[in-house]
């Protein structure tokens, strides 16, 4: 197990975001956190990130607890999200230079160059980051979190905001990373299309709570809906959704 | 201490300023206006006082100079904090294998540039317009200027904190914590001239310490190891009271899910 979360629980005053939360990420495996808005996805990521402090529960990344070997986790992880984007006023080269320094990269040309080529986005390497379009953005966004070789990647909905061309190059690119370098990635997206074609298992969240898991034909066949999607708008509607 | 972290936090904030030269211009527009209108005023009332004012105009150049490494050196911290929060760059950088220690430090660091800057063309400046030549002035200056960078980064860090603890609410705490210590610190007039109930106050700070101390050398007195002294020990309680306050407010905000908001807002 690259990743062993057991209990977690995280309380904001009254209201309980996460209840009860255990699972693992194998090595190499992509494991997909679903759930409607609220439901506890991005809180619980950001307590394994270190973020946001859990109320109770543990958190264990390579076999180091955190967050006391909090540096020493992080530097065998990454982090992208929609929501997280690089510094808009350096240029695309500049932004991974200065993770690929901050993350202790090797050869930083030659990785950096090689992701880009991966990404189909070297061309843009002289462009400023601010002035990309969200698809481009997000490759960008990509590269630096694959500078460091990580052993555990989590993407916070990654493919947000993305047409569906760019999103599915997104996604097969993902799963070719996943293949030739053996990272295990969190997952978190709403898209059930992106969790249907990348992910090797995936958690439903509701309310803070496990409320299903299993391969995502599994979580469909336990159930009694049809599809993911169903599931998904089923909960959504029954009170979660926010 | 990472060498790699650090010259990657710092090389942010540098490629920041080589891209966009009007940020050059934010280091040293206000800074020589300050020192243009002061340093006339100063001319004025020399010419038109008929007391005796023998180091005035030495006295208030110094001081504006000195004052603004105190000002650059906070604002190198509360400012590259801000930069990240306005960017939304925070996350990543709070992801990533970051202690905080190395966040304060690298912050410190483009403190230490900013001051640099800004440090060089007032110098120039102050030479041109008024003959004042800071570089002629006893050496004992520099241990004054370097206690200045340490009390500027015991405000940087407690801006930082405050912004941490507050929000972007709190933004124009970056600007304005200096201006809180100004007026008991002895800048521009000695601690005599405060009420007596103010002067403790005013002796508890090491910025008041460094302006008495600098003036006492810009006057040709070499007995200025007490202040020295006075103002390096009370840098070392301030910066550990600073770093305390930002441990015990990123801890906090850990726990009420301040960092993810702060950094996503």
């Amino acid at each position: 197990m690259v990743l062993e979360v057991s209990g977690l629980r995280k309380t904001f005053g009254e209201t309980v975001a996460v209840e009860d939360l255990s699972f693992g990420v194998r090595r190499g495996e992509i494991l997909g956190l679903l759930g409607v808005n609220g439901a506890g996805k991005t809180t619980a990521m950001n307590m394994i990130l270190g973020l946001t402090e859990p109320t109770s529960g543990s958190v264990r990344a390579f076999g180091m607890a955190m967050p006391g070997n909090r540096t020493a986790i992080l530097r065998r992880c990454n982090f992208c999200s929609a929501y997280a984007p690089l510094p808009s006023n350096l240029l695309v080269w500049q932004n991974l230079l200065v993770f690929s320094l901050i993350y202790g990269v090797r050869r930083r040309r030659a990785r950096t160059t090689a992701l880009m080529e991966l990404f189909e986005i070297a061309h843009l390497k002289d462009r400023v980051t601010g002035q990309l379009s969200s698809g481009e953005a997000t490759r960008v966004n990509l590269c630096k979190s694959l500078l460091n070789s990580p052993e555990l990647l989590m993407l916070d909905e990654p493919t947000a905001s993305l047409d569906p061309d760019i999103a599915d190059k997104v996604r097969k690119t993902l799963r070719r990373v996943q293949r030739e370098e053996g990272v295990a990635m969190l997952y978190t997206s709403h898209n059930m299309r992106d969790i249907e074609e990348v992910c090797d298992r995936v958690i439903f969240i509701h309310h803070g709570r496990v409320v299903a898991e299993g391969t995502p034909a599994e979580v469909v066949e336990n159930s009694e809906h049809a599809s993911l999607e169903e599931m998904f708008i089923e909960l959504a509607r029954s009170g979660g959704g926010g | 201490m990472h060498f790699q972290v650090l010259a990657g936090l710092v090389l942010r904030h540098v490629l920041l300023y080589s891209r966009n030269a009007i940020r050059l211009i934010e280091l040293v527009f206000w800074p020589a206006v300050d020192l243009l209108v002061w340093g006339f005023l100063t001319l004025f009332l020399k010419e038109n006082t008929t007391g005796s004012f023998p180091h005035f105009i030495t006295f208030l150049i110094g001081a504006m100079i000195f004052w603004d490494v105190l000002f650059r050196a906070q604002q190198g911290l509360a400012i590259s904090f801000l930069e990240d929060v306005w960017t939304r760059n925070l996350l990543n950088v709070f992801v990533a294998p970051v202690r905080p220690v190395d966040y304060v430090v690298a912050t410190a660091l483009v403190g230490m540039l900013r001051v640099g800057v800004t440090l060089v063309v007032l110098t120039i400046l102050a030479w041109v317009a008024y003959a004042f030549r800071l570089w002629e002035f006893h050496l004992m200056l520099l241990p004054f200027f370097a206690n200045l960078l340490l009390f500027g980064w015991s405000l940087g860090i407690v801006s930082v904190s405050l912004i941490l603890r507050w929000g972007q609410a709190a933004e124009s705490l970056g600007w304005a914590v200096p201006f809180l210590v100004q007026p008991v610190s002895a800048v521009f007039y000695p601690v005599s001239v405060l009420p007596g109930w103010l002067q403790p106050v005013a002796l508890a700070l090491p910025s008041t310490h460094v302006f008495e101390g600098m003036r006492a050398v810009l006057a040709g007195q070499s007995s200025v190891w007490g202040e020295m002294a006075a103002a390096t020990g009370l840098n070392v309680i301030c910066l550990a009271l600073a770093a305390w306050l930002f441990a015990v407010t990123l801890r906090g905000a850990r726990k009420r899910g301040l960092l993810v908001k702060i950094a996503t807002q």
